[in-house]
């Protein structure tokens, strides 16, 4: 399986994602600049966190248009596997590979804490090692995390049950209260129709090591890893 | 020629910025201000002495790069005689 993670000016997760990705596949992922007009073959292509051009005009719109990203898009639309966390998920959102937006976080502040994830649906490519509506601890950290798109992307998104995690509480309630940012729905994590792209907010390469804390990221990557082999 | 994009959040999107705007202001004293909505004004010089060809290459450039159709909308005016 060959693994790229992209690398922008300004991202901040990448090395560790590459050190999960290395932790449950035994190999080292391709650590690719975002100038590269060439991308190596890829089973999966991951879109890392961070602040990728300062977050300047809004998050993700720059690296949208970097070099590599019409490399990455070509593979996605040939059935590679992408992943957006954070920043990432931005990003995806502004090539137009998923639907809607991530706005400013509802109370205006920047939320940096562990939250409570259900995941919703279990049958996808990224989550299937999870439990169907298992409820699952995974860091959050970000500013520009409400998910927002119009009442027929929604629906749309309801109806094809293509949400992957919603933000909950710890005995899974899904309501205003335990919704973080003010994400439309909950909405934590979405895929696309094809089930071969998504991105979320939470980091769960944040929770894949005992002595950092949480491990509940774990299925995640064995998920993933176990869809490319 | 010189023109200004105004990038305006859509109606119906939540403009969290604008109403801690809004509330700072009420907070001055300022009773009468009751609705702030907050977005971009950016400043383009561009190499066209068509008004036409302009305008519409920065239809293009505010639909590829500066606005996000999904929460926003522009506006792009010439400013004449500059």
């Amino acid at each position: 399986m060959e693994i790229s993670v992209i690398v922008f000016p300004g991202s901040n997760c990448d090395r560790d994602i590459a050190v999960s990705l290395k932790k449950f596949s035994k190999q080292n992922p391709k650590m690719i600049w975002h100038k590269e007009r060439s991308l190596p073959k890829s089973d999966l292509i991951v879109l890392p966190g961070g602040f990728s051009y300062g977050d300047y005009l809004r998050c993700g719109s720059m690296a949208a248009n970097s070099p590599i990203m019409s490399e990455v898009i070509k593979n996605a639309e040939s059935g590679a596997y992408i992943i957006g966390i954070c920043n990432g998920f931005q990003i995806l959102t502004e090539t137009n590979l998923l639907p809607g937006t991530l706005i400013r976080n509802r109370e205006l502040s920047f939320i940096c804490k562990n939250l409570s994830l259900k995941v919703e649906n279990s049958e996808t490519g990224f989550t299937h090692k999870y439990s169907n509506k298992e409820i699952i601890e995974i860091p959050v950290a970000h500013n520009e995390g409400n998910y927002f798109a119009d009442k027929n992307i929604i629906d749309n998104i309801e109806d094809k049950n293509l949400i992957a995690f919603r933000y909950c509480d710890e005995n899974g309630l899904v309501n205003d209260e335990t919704n973080p940012n003010g994400s439309k729905n909950n909405i934590a994590g979405i895929i696309n129709e094809k089930g071969n792209i998504l991105g979320m907010m939470p980091h769960p390469e944040r929770a894949t090591d005992k002595t950092a804390g949480l491990i509940d990221g774990e299925k995640f990557f064995i998920s993933i890893l176990e869809s490319i082999q | 020629m010189k023109a200004l994009v105004k990038i305006m959040p859509k109606k119906g999107v939540l403009d969290p910025q604008g109403k801690a705007i809004e509330k700072s202001l009420n907070q001055l004293g300022f009773a009468q201000i009751n609705k702030v909505i907050q977005g971009k004004l950016i400043e383009i010089e561009i190499d066209s002495t068509d008004e036409a060809n302009a305008k519409k290459i920065l239809e293009d450039a505010s639909k590829k790069l500066l606005a996000n159709l999904v929460i926003e909308d522009y506006e792009i005016t010439i400013l004449k005689g500059e």
